[in-house]
């Protein structure tokens, strides 16, 4: 896209920053017994002050009440949805339609928020505004460079009551995978949960794999050691430096180190990871040096020449990494 | 056969492209661009040029380049390593081409859309690295992904140690700032800073914060080196060489050489120091400007006790509202450098060494006749003296 031509794209779609969406929208029905029936079924949620007249009737509210994350649910337009946004019907159709039509084909929700001031009761009906709140700076990710667009939405009831508000933001983009992430993302389901991002591997190579492996098969932190004179050395290297051996083992560290020094990462934010991440380098009891991730431990807390014990993290995906913490 | 490199060469030419967020053009034109610019500066013919320097980072091949501009035959090439480390290292092997009569005229260059292209600051990825893929492995897994998040390490240490605050980090970014507020050619031109917009910017990795960083631009920067006789005969005013070097030190990583004794320290900056010094003939107190290499602001504060500028520990001292400014006890990167005019991978930096000493600086201080050039902190990296025919 030439600079002109983004520059113009930009002006556009600032312009909906601030814009309701549309008018306020109403729920098709007021708050009722079966929809809280349904939506506790398929949510599994079994708490009799939502379902059970009698105990309901003995809590602080003294009658049936909706489940206060039930909020959105009733204002949802229902199967409409499925049409998309190929006929803008509002005002975030637009702005989304005009990333579509400029390359930005991706679009990934990133994370919500939602507060809630009251349960709603029986009889209530909720009105939502939804306002386009915010769009960031065109952001480089790791599924590709787009757009971040949030939304903030206001619940009233009837009578122009505070019931809560939530806040959702998507990122709208060009899939720098050539769209196989866009069809994970529609496909929704098992694909989606593949793409599930996480940290970034080493590749398993002669002079690293082995160390990987032992940390995930014995739990444990090694140190590669050199065969013929002892001399420690990490991360591991094919030749010991002191005496030019390529015969070497390992041993394995007591876990037990102090910190050198450390930085808090707030940005930029890779997926994979939880920010903000204190990274660190730390001296090992046995002299050796390396690079981990301090955890258990609020930023504010850390100093450098804390004591620090090794654990173990397991990721989500089985990957084991050695971490440290403060020392107990 | 000369020993050293003292005197042997000159930049003669220096030739640079538009400096942008996004050049619409291939990174080949913008190499290309700023060759013809640096060959045109020194008033002589593509045809005269026989050799051509870059880095390994550099997408533009040099027969590529050599085609595109109309250089003729070559008899001298060469790639030099280590991201901005390599800046000095160009002008290194440039002038030892020329004094050993490898080649008579070297352009060397750098060229990138380092914003539209690939970003530096996005740090590295799997699909990005390929032969040290294993070095990074030990640092990526732990979060440890970006040029920022390696040098707050650092920092953060050396401000522990030394008692340096984010005000003296304060006072090389605002410096910069105004010095790019005369230099048209300035992403950061018209757009000055104050204290509270430097402590108001977000923290990127703590220390750092956002204007702790410098830029990602698109762009091209060359310079022509050639021998000082024939320099003499060509159009600009020549900057000679009184000493270069390149430096790596015992213990040396690209950007991770956290396993050595003090982490407050850079001693591959002491050694190019030493080097260029006794090459020079010429110490710290012989330096009239300097073009200190600044992807980070607190790469400067270590670099000026690492050149004898200010004893160890004592550089935030030294560094004061107007100490490193026209006027001020070293005038630093008066064009506003890596952090507020482009991201050149340092050859602009290098650039405004050449114009210091031709008295063409867009904030020239008077009586300049020694200019001090550094390139990339964290990586294997290299010193220049410049100083007048």
């Amino acid at each position: 896209m030439s600079d002109k031509k983004k520059e113009a794209l930009e002006a556009e779609i600032r312009t909906y920053v601030g814009k309701p969406i549309g008018p306020p929208v109403t729920g098709r029905d007021p708050v009722n017994e079966p929809m809280i029936r349904q939506w506790c079924d398929a949510m599994g949620e079994s708490h009799p002050a939502y379902l059970d007249a009698a105990t309901a009737s003995d809590t602080v509210h003294g009658e049936i009440v909706a489940p206060p994350t039930m909020l959105q649910a009733w204002i949802m337009e229902g199967w409409e949805m499925h049409e998309g946004y190929d006929e803008p019907k509002n005002e975030q159709h637009r702005l989304h339609k005009l990333l579509n039509d400029n390359g930005y084909t991706g679009v990934l929700g990133t994370n919500t928020e939602e507060n809630y001031t009251r349960y709603l009761k029986l009889g209530e009906t909720v009105t939502a505004l939804t306002v386009i709140d915010s769009i960031s700076e065109e952001k480089a990710t790791g599924a590709g460079i787009g757009y971040f667009i949030t939304t903030v939405t206001t619940f009233t009831n009837q009578d122009g009551e505070d019931l809560g508000n939530m806040s959702f933001r998507v990122l709208r983009f060009k899939p720098a995978d050539g769209g196989a992430s866009q069809a994970a993302s529609d496909g929704g389901g098992e694909a989606a949960v593949a793409q599930k991002p996480s940290r970034i591997k080493p590749p398993y190579g002669h002079d690293n794999g082995w160390w990987w492996e032992k940390v995930a098969e014995g739990d444990c932190l090694p140190i590669q050691r050199c065969a013929d004179c002892g001399k420690l050395r990490h991360p591991p290297r094919p030749m010991c430096d002191a005496c030019g051996s390529q015969n070497w083992d390992s041993i394995e560290a007591s876990g037990k180190a102090t910190l050198h020094t450390f930085t808090v990462i707030h940005y930029p934010q890779f997926p994979g990871y939880e920010y903000p991440i204190i990274s660190a380098i730390v001296d090992l009891e046995e002299g050796e040096r390396m690079a981990s991730t301090i955890v258990e431990c609020a930023p504010e807390d850390v100093s450098i020449g804390m004591a620090l014990e090794m654990l173990i993290q397991e990721d989500e995906d089985g990957f084991k990494i050695p971490f440290f913490k403060p020392a107990s | 056969m000369p020993t050293t490199l003292h005197n042997e060469a000159a930049i003669a030419g220096i030739g640079q492209t538009a400096y942008s967020k996004n050049s619409g053009v291939s990174e080949l034109s913008l190499a290309t661009e700023c060759v013809r610019k640096a060959i045109d500066d020194a008033g002589i013919e593509p045809s005269e040029v026989d050799g051509l320097v870059t880095y390994t980072m550099d997408s533009s091949d040099e027969v590529e380049v050599a085609r595109t501009v109309g250089i003729g035959d070559m008899t001298f090439w060469s790639q030099v390593n280590y991201g901005g480390g390599a800046a000095v290292g160009l002008v290194a092997h440039a002038a030892m081409a020329v004094a050993t009569g490898a080649a008579k005229n070297v352009v060397v260059y750098r060229a990138l859309n380092g914003r539209s292209g690939q970003r530096m600051g996005q740090g590295v990825s799997g699909n990005i690295i390929s032969s040290d893929l294993i070095h990074w492995s030990w640092y990526m897994p732990f979060g440890l992904l970006t040029p920022a998040s390696w040098i707050a390490l650092q920092a953060q240490l050396y401000m522990h140690k030394y008692g340096a605050t984010s005000e003296h980090l304060a006072h090389v970014a605002i410096t910069q700032r105004k010095h790019a507020q005369n230099n048209p050619n300035a992403a950061m031109y018209g757009k000055p800073m104050t204290m509270d917009d430097y402590m108001n910017s977000r923290m990127v990795c703590e220390p750092l914060r956002l204007f702790d960083c410098c830029q990602e631009d698109d762009g091209g920067c060359a310079l022509l080196i050639t021998s000082p006789e024939r320099a003499k005969d060509m159009k600009q005013k020549p900057a000679v060489i009184r000493g270069v070097t390149q430096a790596s030190f015992e213990g040396q990583e690209q950007m991770t050489s956290f396993y050595r004794d003090d982490l407050a320290a850079l001693p591959e900056m002491e050694l190019a120091a030493q080097r260029v010094y006794e090459m020079s003939g010429l110490s710290a107190k012989d330096i009239d400007a300097a073009c200190l290499y600044d992807a980070f602001t607190p790469e400067i504060l270590m670099q000026l006790e690492a050149f004898g500028f200010c004893g160890k520990g004592e550089a935030k001292d030294f560094v004061t509202e107007d100490s490193l400014t026209i006027g001020g006890a070293l005038p630093n990167n008066t064009h506003g450098g890596l952090l507020s005019e482009a991201y050149m991978h340092g050859v602009n930096n290098l650039a405004e060494g050449v114009r210091l000493i031709r008295g063409e600086s867009c904030n020239q201080p008077e009586g300049v006749e020694h200019v001090l050039v550094t390139s990339g902190v964290g990586v294997p990296t290299g010193a220049v003296i410049f100083g007048q025919d």
